[in-house]
């Protein structure tokens, strides 16, 4: 017991850095009400472009920089084949998915794995032990600034009508929202956060590589659900929301470090995954045909009315 | 304010289930003009509100809006909505439930304005709101910050209402914004919606199932039947108009077919 507690930094780092990911799963998912499967391979496009240019002698802030806007410009593609083609989201979101494996062979040169070692190069986070402190308190610098920015966002007249868009699309456009602009935004900035997310996981796992999104898509959703499952009730804000995601994050990845510790073989983590969102997402159905929800008068709303 | 020339529209053409929605609309609205709009269901009233505020395109015809008269025929939903202020019938439609009162306001107060990275509301326009909901007697001005997915289909009707007329439109259309509401918030609804046009002198078109309703408010009824306008009536001549007067017309229009349950129980 006392090993897994030492060993639990390292979860929580991976966690945090999955985290981010799931908030750009957060904008897709909640707020644009779109399942957007572009992110798998959004990770792996963000980890290839911070390590090739890195180890081509780029500074490695502009190499995450530059990560950033290949996932933007992935999201991009994804939003105009939704709007402009009319191909259903999860359609468009794996288009660009598999188009995206190429590009990262592309990038790479071919190669499947790209390393980059912290005894080469300066990089931002790593899992060495005796840095794993500085990392978590780095990814959390990242995360704050992330969370206020999305806040400030989200908050302004174009962030409320992309949360309009997302919530009714029938009002937004009656309200001179042009919904198609608007969902193309939100899935640039949110393919965009999950390359930066990509770009630091890189350094992480020492490693890019072309698997490194798959299923990604599945861990962001298990993230977010059990961040809702567990704060929906208390947290109300929106950064409390995102803080939400990214606990969720940690969450998963502290229980997959146990149950790996338990006994559980590595090659069946993806198995665990999809167990672990299909209950997650099952919960609130279940608990809705078990115990019917009583209705509630909305604070003295009805008689009003 | 509204031109309406030749406006055509049919749904699944060359298919069986080809429906001639529109046959042939032409319809001018007067500055100030109240009109309530009556017909069977299929007659094309929702049709053609639809395509006044661009949901779908029309086959053929323009559509002007305005003083200056802009054809509006090819524009986009998003890009018109500057010219319309929208009820619609289902009032879930209206708003964003997942946000909050004074956000869905402060959405509506931008339509036509080219969104920015400002913030989205300003502490100027919350006592504007505070004020104009107090207005509503609905106990709404308190609970700026709720989540419009909170209230009853009353408030949130109301709260369309408001948000159709915050910025005064060219023209307010309703789309039966009162049909599934119980008859006493539909009567409350219907006499904020009076009081709002009053105050701000709007042109209205008013679709409605309620004859009576259909009666007693505006200046000018309009009664449709497969796609077209039968009837035409304002001034004293609507004035004066009974219910029975309108079953008769209805009788004749379809040729005494006419047995609209929802018609003859209203």
């Amino acid at each position: 017991m006392l090993e897994f507690i030492q060993s639990l930094p390292s979860p929580i780092a991976k966690g945090m850095i999955w985290g981010i990911m799931a908030i750009g799963v957060y904008i897709t998912f909640k707020i644009l009400d779109l399942a957007d499967l572009t992110v798998d391979g959004t990770l792996g496009i963000g980890g290839v472009v911070l390590v090739m240019l890195t180890t081509s002698g780029l500074n490695i802030y502009l190499a995450l920089f530059v990560a950033f806007i290949a996932g933007c410009v992935a999201g991009f593609v994804t939003g105009v084949l939704h709007t402009k083609f009319g191909i259903p989201a999860i359609l468009a979101g794996i288009l660009t998915q598999l188009a995206l494996y190429s590009v990262y062979l592309r990038v790479a040169d071919g190669r499947a794995n790209l390393p980059i070692s912290g005894r080469n190069y300066d990089l931002i986070v790593t899992s060495n032990t005796d840095k794993l402190g500085f990392t978590i308190f780095v990814i959390a610098i990242f995360i704050v600034a992330i969370i206020a920015i999305l806040y400030w966002f989200f908050g302004t007249e174009l962030g409320h009508s992309i949360r309009a868009t997302g919530c009714n699309q029938s009002m937004a456009r009656a309200n001179g929202i042009n919904t198609d602009t608007r969902k193309i935004i939100g899935l640039i900035i949110s393919n965009g956060i999950v390359a930066i997310s990509g770009g630091l996981l890189a350094q992480f796992d020492g490693s890019a590589d072309i698997n490194m999104g798959r299923g990604a898509i599945v861990i962001g959703l298990a993230a977010v659900i059990i961040g809702e499952v567990i704060f929906s009730k208390i947290f109300k804000n929106f950064a409390l929301r995102l803080l939400s995601a990214i606990i969720g994050a940690v969450i998963y990845f502290i229980v997959q470090s146990l149950v790996l510790k338990m006994g559980l073989n590595a090659n069946d983590l993806k198995l665990f995954s999809a167990v672990v969102v299909a209950i997650f997402l099952g919960l609130p159905y279940w608990k809705s045909k078990i115990a019917p929800k009583k209705v509630k008068s909305n604070e003295g709303g009805a008689e009003n009315a | 304010m509204l031109e309406i020339q030749g406006v055509y529209k049919t749904f699944n053409p060359g298919t069986i289930n080809e429906k001639k929605a529109l046959n042939g609309i032409d319809l001018k609205l007067n500055e100030g003009d109240f009109v309530t709009v009556i017909g069977g269901n299929g007659a094309g009233k929702s049709t053609l509100l639809n395509m006044i505020t661009g949901v779908y395109p029309v086959d053929c015809g323009t559509i002007k809006v305005g003083t200056e008269g802009t054809d509006i025929t090819k524009f986009a939903e998003h890009k018109r909505a500057k010219y319309f202020g929208r009820v619609f019938q289902d009032p879930m439609t209206g708003t964003a439930a997942d946000m909050e009162i004074q956000e869905n306001l402060a959405l509506a107060l931008r339509r036509g304005k080219i969104r920015t990275l400002v913030p989205g509301i300003r502490s100027k326009e919350k006592k504007q709101y505070k004020e104009l909901l107090k207005k509503l007697d609905l106990g709404l001005e308190d609970r700026l910050t709720s989540k419009v997915g909170l209230l009853s289909g009353g408030q949130r009707q109301a709260i369309t209402l408001l948000m159709a007329t915050l910025k005064k439109p060219q023209l307010l259309l309703l789309d039966e914004h009162t049909a599934a509401l119980d008859p006493q918030t539909a009567a409350k609804v219907l006499s904020l919606t009076e009081e709002i046009v009053k105050e701000n002198n709007l042109t209205t078109l008013m679709i409605t199932h309620n004859m009576k309703d259909a009666i007693r408010y505006g200046n000018r009824l309009i009664m449709m039947n497969d796609g077209k306008i039968i009837y035409d009536i304002s001034g004293e001549e609507k004035k004066n108009l009974k219910v029975a007067d309108l079953l008769d017309l209805f009788a004749k229009a379809s040729n005494g077919e006419f047995a609209n349950d929802r018609m003859l129980l209203s």
